[in-house]
């Protein structure tokens, strides 16, 4: 288990025109930790992580203020390549998102922009990634059928399996498992266990018991502030802030 | 997930029953051998441990139910490990008061054998033995011929209240020395209680039926 894939938050704010979606946040997310992100709709919870990665900038009128640093270095410094920080930083949406190709050209579409075009480097990945993802024992007769073909629970396995083929050191998964059923949930709150050693991961979701269930530390944001970030443990059972158990136990959200 | 942490409950609450199984036994042979390091073991070093178990367990209960939320089987099986817990922590309680009923008893003279007291401390023993086997083994069977065995201890209980009754009455300044061992006796009656209430929850666990309070049917 090495060390890198440590996220430092210093200070954040982050404004979409003159709306500040969030406000004065400072956060540090350990190496191979699972942080989970909850709060009520509109919290700032999908900005932050989107952060991690700089997919906001793809947002017109976007501004940062503060430091974001992902081992060590500033994201957001002018001379940051956004394409290495997305490779480093991978990430998983709410829906799944594969490419309308086969299951293999889905795995191997980053490595070969990479450059990477040994056939056998390519099949060991494949397989490597889909296995990592829980979902080779499924595919491995199928891998020239389309992506689209497979549940939904298989195609955001499938998204993950093309998040770590390119060996990204972070994992940011924006509410994967909103839209499957609580089976597929289920194995995708399985494979978040199992990938802790190799990735950090952070996953925002609207589903507090996913939160408690998956993640070691828990982060609580509203109106674009950080309320509470805690062990998990702590969170679901002694939380530190009121404004904290007031929302757990479902007393306003 | 909810399997580690079911199974890493289970593991504690049955290194503590080992525990606090050892902590009578050694009450017990402490005051037939007459040593009172024995005795002074409980008393020091094994009952902090215990305490220390009722503290871990407790809170990876609590942590369980959190962040886990179990149902059916596994819910029955959290809430009556809490129950377990608080049976044992109080079981090494009693084991402590036996062992300081012993020290004052090994530095007086001995008034009469005390077999029976000790044939008592053994089937005490041998319920919570046998409720911990049928915690592990989900075995209904053995837990129920645990709860029939309670009557066998609070009887041996009332022969020796009756024997030392009669002792006291015979000579007054074994009055002191026939009140710890009638405290022995109680400590026991009370750890053979606590083993038949770990014997009902296991057949709560296993079959959701709660048989305390005679409520469903007779010992079998």
């Amino acid at each position: 288990m090495d060390s890198t894939g440590r996220i430092e938050v210093k200070d954040l704010n982050f404004y979409y025109g003159t709306h500040q979606a969030l406000k004065n946040i400072s956060i540090t997310v350990e190496p191979h930790q699972v942080v989970a992100m909850i709060g009520p709709s509109g919290c700032g919870k999908s900005t932050l992580i989107r952060i991690f990665n700089r997919m906001n900038d793809l947002i017109p009128f976007t501004r940062v203020e503060g430091k974001v640093l992902v081992d060590g270095s500033d994201i957001y410094d002018k001379n940051t390549d956004v394409v290495s920080l997305r490779r480093k930083v991978g990430m998983v949406f709410q829906k799944s998102t594969p490419f309308p190709k086969s299951i293999y050209d889905n795995i191997a579409y980053g490595l070969r922009i990479l450059g990477i075009k040994d056939r056998r480097i390519l099949n060991e990945t494949v397989e490597k990634c889909l296995k990592r993802a829980a979902l080779w024992e499924e595919v491995k007769d199928s891998l020239g059928k389309s992506a689209l073909s497979l549940s939904g629970g298989q195609q955001q396995r499938l998204c993950i399996a093309r998040a770590i083929a390119i060996d990204p050191e972070i994992i940011l998964m924006d509410e994967p498992c909103s839209a499957l059923d609580p089976i597929a949930t289920s194995r995708i709150e399985e494979l978040i266990a199992d990938l802790k050693d190799e990735y950090t991961i952070v996953i925002v979701t609207h589903n507090m018991q996913q939160a408690a269930r998956v993640s070691e530390r828990t982060a609580f944001l509203m109106h674009g502030q950080l309320i509470e970030y805690n062990k998990t443990t702590d969170f679901f059972t002694k939380p530190s802030n009121k404004i904290t158990e007031d929302y757990i136990t479902g007393r306003f959200g | 997930m909810l399997r580690e942490k079911i199974t890493e409950l289970k593991h504690q609450l049955i290194q503590d029953a080992g525990l606090v199984e050892d902590m009578i036994s050694r009450s017990m042979r402490g005051l037939l051998e007459k040593n009172a390091d024995m005795l002074y073991q409980v008393v020091k070093h094994q009952e902090p441990r215990v305490n220390a178990f009722d503290r871990s367990i407790d809170e990876l209960c609590v942590e369980t139910i959190a962040r886990f939320e179990p149902v059916a089987r596994d819910l029955r099986l959290v809430i009556m490990i809490i129950k377990m817990n608080k049976d044992l922590e109080r079981m090494a309680d009693h084991a402590v008061n036996i062992s300081e009923s012993g020290l004052y008893l090994i530095a007086n003279p001995f008034i009469g054998s005390y077999s029976d007291l000790f044939k008592m401390g053994e089937e005490a023993v041998a319920m919570l033995k046998d409720a911990i086997n049928a915690f592990v083994n989900e075995d209904v069977a053995t837990a129920k011929s645990v709860r029939g065995r309670d009557n066998i201890v609070d009887e041996a209980g009332d022969v020796i209240l009756k024997e030392l009754t009669v002792v006291m009455r015979g000579k007054k300044d074994t009055i002191p020395r026939a009140l710890a061992l009638m405290r022995i006796a109680h400590n026991l009656e009370r750890i053979a209680d606590l083993s038949t209430n770990i014997a009902e929850e296991v057949v709560y666990i296993v079959e959701g039926r709660d048989i305390k309070h005679h409520k469903d049917e007779g010992p079998s």
